[in-house]
């Protein structure tokens, strides 16, 4: 069982968030190429699915079929929990 | 040794023909009937001495699981190479072709990703360093 912490903790499953949240409904094949030019990461495209698995499975990535081809998208809101379990204070951190 | 002839599986070689020539501009370079389909091939209109495409009919049973994995990651199996991503990419959408990708740069490159309509991704390159 992965729960968001988790998900989250992998910094190239974060860098996949970064580059998904760039361009909505992107191919497997899209975001491999970014992760390669943008980040040098030349994880293969098997390992960049199973960090997409991680993230679909905590609700981080979405995923729709558009005709024969899966497009992913980036879903922010289960962040939401974090700041509901440690809610952010209002105006400037006490130093 | 030099590369003379590519080809490209689709599923209907005059539909294919149709789009190789009148949506992306290629020209027929041959076409010989051999029983059922024909060897037709598509050569740039920049370079008609150049590589040749041939459409190839995506009979053989090997072809449906190995295009449909492509089909479903998004892999463009075939790229061509254009001096400006996103004037084709305009000229092309003016023409209803789906793209699945529009251009992106990546820096070096920019690229973007288009449905044949015979079961192919094909990817549009232009490098930077040469427009």
């Amino acid at each position: 069982m992965t729960d968001i912490y988790r998900a989250l903790a992998d910094p190239t499953r974060r860098i996949i968030l970064d580059e998904l949240s760039k361009r909505e409904g992107q191919t497997l094949f899209e975001l491999c190429g970014r992760l390669a030019m943008a980040h040098k990461l030349t994880s293969s495209r098997q390992a960049v699915s199973q960090h997409l698995a991680v993230l679909e499975e905590v609700g981080l990535v979405r995923t729709e079929r558009q005709g024969r081809t899966k497009l992913h998208w980036f879903d922010g809101s289960p962040l939401k929990t974090i700041v509901t379990r440690w809610p952010i204070p209002e105006g400037k951190p006490r130093s | 040794m030099r590369i003379n002839i590519l080809g490209i599986l689709v599923d209907d070689q005059q539909k294919a023909l149709r789009f190789y020539t009148e949506v992306l501009g290629f020209q027929k370079k041959t076409e010989m009937p051999m029983g059922e389909f024909s060897w037709l091939t598509v050569v740039s209109s920049e370079d008609p001495d150049g590589v040749e495409l041939s459409l190839e009919p995506a009979q053989h049973p090997a072809v449906k699981p190995f295009r449909d994995a492509l089909m479903a990651d998004g892999i463009p199996w075939t790229s061509f190479a254009v001096d400006n991503a996103q004037a084709e990419y305009e000229k092309l959408k003016a023409k209803d072709v789906r793209f699945l990708q529009p251009p992106v740069d990546h820096g070096t490159v920019v690229t973007a990703v288009l449905d044949d309509t015979c079961g192919n991704l094909i990817q549009i390159c232009e490098e930077k360093d040469k427009s």
